[in-house]
């Protein structure tokens, strides 16, 4: 029994009631669980079953689907390797999950990153500000109902009409 | 000042008041802006120091300077067109970024790369990460007084652009490697202009050590600072060549490989004591052993003598120009392809591949349409930045200048 | 015993004031040294690359503070965060400035048309000379600094501030 398939079965036997789904893609295991259920899941994981690095930690936005959120652990034991991806669903416009600085001194910024770009509020976090935006900045960029922010390109045939209401600086 | 400029100041104070200790409240400490435009910052990282005379209490980096919204924009655009967006984001290691997303793309499309693309990209990713060690050392010793080295190190990048001027025609942002394969076979002359700079760069080596490995300035400088054990560095998300001078042996070619690097012998460097010179020790062999993977890899080149550079799937990869001229099959799918794109299953995958700098891993989410529907990058830079404030606690102020220099960070890498 | 001694008899050469003094502002131009993304890496091949060695047209000397600097060179994407520092690094330099634009997001935003990158940076700082590229070439950067040196030679009295 590979470890890979021993982490499962002992996820499926102590936190049946919060597993929603396994998924298989492409040789990655990703376990789907209530999002209430982060902390306790993944210290069973770190302190029991020797996934102690986390290698990425990200969100993706499904929006108008709902739930909206998606929080991703991608997490790694060191010895193998062996990969495996944690996945938390979040409903809602301004969903809370609690923070994993204290299993994971490295999900300090990356955390930090989702507040910013997704608007997550990360309960517990020891320091939640935007990271890569300016803190006066409104709205959160990697939402999906966020506009990409395009502005219209200077041809020839407009860059007059371009040209007269760009906002040239002055000495 | 105006009111508002003034309103605005106490309001940023007020929000960083919690990092710092009492003392700088009362004037004890001193609180110093270092940055976004400081020579020896690599870039737009700004840190905001508080000082007890000239020993460091905390130091807290502000990053976003360069935050160029890739992720997002890389969702309005195809899985093949947002390839031009990898290049500029860890803007030393461009063939690394373009690796990363290929593998991450063809691990989505679930399609095989021939052997000799994968050959080739190994070739080219590890001179990228010569290249790329070449300007850390440059930059790093130019840091701590070592100033001639900036010069020789710029000299000897610019053979290896030379060598990517020669294949791609650009000389940083190539885009060679394609979902696939490559963008075309790499032409005659490729393999003498490589091997060439393969005879001529371990000399320069030997002179690069010789003027900073027993340098008493250099080992004044760099022995005893910034130190971090194994344990620590791992808990905080360190990789690559900062996690292996604390002695941890992780490097993702051997423990995880890509590409064919099973294939190779090298060996993984380590260092012991996990301070600023360890770490730029193990740059330094790391890049004999990158020297030692091109040579492998050319003469495994050679063995295999041609063949095609792209995967055979139409779906991922452009008719070839040959065709285009006689079929209108593939006139027509070329112009699909590179207008609709093609379309990709709903799934995620996540790949990790060695950068220069650590751990450089591609969250690739698809949603069956032709665009990426979550692009992330799990950045080295970005994760080992993190650990400044741990490893610069009761330095000197002039030390941290040696810290983040060792640690290696780009901006575009880390602010994406 | 002056210099006429020493070398014999210099004679008198003639010139404009005006030319004097431009042709003294193109031979020592200090730029700042302000990297911000990839052209950075460029610009420093440019200046310390002996391939390219910019110091040929007086200008290796790079200025960490901007107060001893007379010309910027924009070398990257500037975002919006960046905006303001990068005015305000332009304000503290000493007039007469100039700032060339290195590399297509400098001038026009480049590829990254998006809600993190000012579309040029002459919406931040008026700009003198604009170089294309992503990033430009070493050689096309020197040919942006001596359009620059050009263009100050033509410079005239009464419009010095």
């Amino acid at each position: 029994m590979s470890h890979l398939e021993t982490t499962l079965a002992a996820l499926q036997d102590k936190f049946g009631d919060v597993l929603e789904q396994v998924v298989e893609f492409r040789g990655e295991t990703t376990v789907v669980i209530h999002a209430a259920a982060n902390l306790a899941v993944l210290q069973f994981l770190k302190e029991t079953l020797g996934y102690t690095f986390l290698a990425d930690l990200t969100a993706y936005d499904d929006w108008p689907e709902e739930p909206r959120f998606k929080v991703i652990y991608q997490l790694r034991n060191l010895f193998g390797p062996v990969s495996l991806r944690v996945k938390c669903p979040l409903a809602g416009d301004a969903p809370q999950i609690a923070s994993v600085t204290g299993l994971y001194p490295a999900a300090n910024w990356p955390e930090r990153e989702l507040f910013d770009m997704f608007g997550l509020q990360i309960t517990g976090h020891p320091d939640l500000r935007r990271i890569l935006m300016p803190s006066d900045w409104q709205g959160h960029p990697l939402r999906k109902d966020y506009p990409l922010g395009y502005e219209e390109v200077q041809f020839t045939f407009n860059f007059d009409d371009i040209d007269k209401k760009k906002p040239y600086a002055k000495e | 000042m105006t009111a508002q400029d003034t309103q605005l100041l106490e309001a940023t104070i007020d929000e960083l008041k919690h990092l710092f200790s009492p003392r700088a409240q009362t004037g004890e400490t001193m609180v110093l802006n270092m940055g976004p435009q400081h020579p020896s910052t690599h870039g737009v990282l700004r840190l905001i120091v508080e000082l007890d005379g000239e020993i460091i209490v905390n130091a807290v980096p502000d990053i976003g300077y360069l935050h160029t919204g890739i992720e997002k924009n890389m969702e309005a655009k195809t899985f093949t067109k947002a390839l031009v967006m990898t290049d500029r984001l860890d803007y030393l290691n461009n063939m690394g970024n373009n690796l990363a997303y290929c593998l991450a793309v063809e691990k989505l499309m679930g399609v095989e790369v021939p052997e000799r693309a994968q050959v080739i990209r190994v070739i080219l990713a590890e001179l990228q990460r010569i290249a790329s060690h070449l300007v850390w050392l440059g930059t790093h010793a130019n840091d701590l007084a070592v100033q001639s080295m900036l010069f020789y190190c710029v000299r000897d990048r610019e053979y290896i652009l030379n060598i990517f001027e020669l294949i791609a025609g650009q000389r940083m942002m190539t885009s060679f490697m394609r979902p696939g394969g490559l963008w075309r076979d790499v032409p005659a002359g490729f393999e003498e202009a490589v091997r060439a700079f393969l005879d001529y760069l371990p000399a320069r080596l030997d002179d690069y050590e010789r003027l900073t490995k027993n340098n008493p300035i250099w080992l004044d400088r760099t022995k005893g600072i910034g130190v971090i054990d194994g344990p620590t560095a791992l808990a905080m998300g360190l990789t690559g060549g900062s996690l292996r001078g604390s002695g941890v042996n992780w490097d993702i070619r051997k423990a995880m490989p890509y590409s064919g690097y099973e294939q190779y012998q090298f060996d993984v460097p380590l260092g012991s004591a996990g301070d600023v010179y360890d770490r730029y020790w193990v740059r330094m062999l790391e890049l004999r052993q990158s020297l030692r993977l091109v040579d492998q890899a050319l003469a495994k080149l050679k063995r295999l003598g041609p063949g095609p550079v792209i995967t055979a799937d139409r779906k991922v990869a452009p008719p070839p120009r040959a065709e285009i001229g006689v079929s209108m099959e593939a006139l027509i799918h070329h112009f699909k392809f590179w207008t609709e794109g093609f379309p990709a299953p709903a799934g995620e995958v996540y790949v990790a591949t060695e950068s220069p700098r650590g751990e450089l891993g591609v969250f690739l989410r698809g949603n069956g349409g032709p665009k990426p529907h979550r692009v992330h990058f799990r950045t080295p830079s970005f994760i080992n930045l993190q650990s400044t404030s741990l490893m610069s606690k009761d330095h000197y102020i002039a030390d941290v200048v040696a810290i983040v220099g060792s640690i290696d960070i780009v901006l575009g890498d880390v602010d994406r | 015993m002056g210099l006429e001694q020493k070398l014999g008899n210099l004679g008198v050469v003639t010139t404009t004031l005006e030319q004097a003094v431009n042709w003294g502002r193109t031979g020592s131009m200090w730029p700042m040294l302000f990297g911000l993304a990839c052209c950075a890496i460029e610009m420093i091949s440019t200046i310390g690359a002996p391939q390219n060695d910019l110091s040929r047209f007086g200008m290796e000397l790079m200025r960490a503070s901007p107060r001893q600097s007379d010309l910027m060179i924009v070398a990257g994407r500037v975002t919006r965060k960046m905006a303001p520092v990068l005015r305000r690094l332009y304000d503290q330099m000493p007039d007469p400035k100039w700032v060339v634009a290195m590399g297509d997001c400098a001038s026009c935003g480049g590829i990254f048309n998006n809600y993190a990158i000012v579309q040029g940076v002459d919406e931040v700082v008026p700009v003198d000379v604009y170089v294309a590229g992503c990033p430009p070439r070493p050689e096309a950067l020197i040919h942006g600094l001596l359009t620059l040196h050009a263009k100050v030679k033509q410079e005239k009295l009464v419009k010095w501030a």
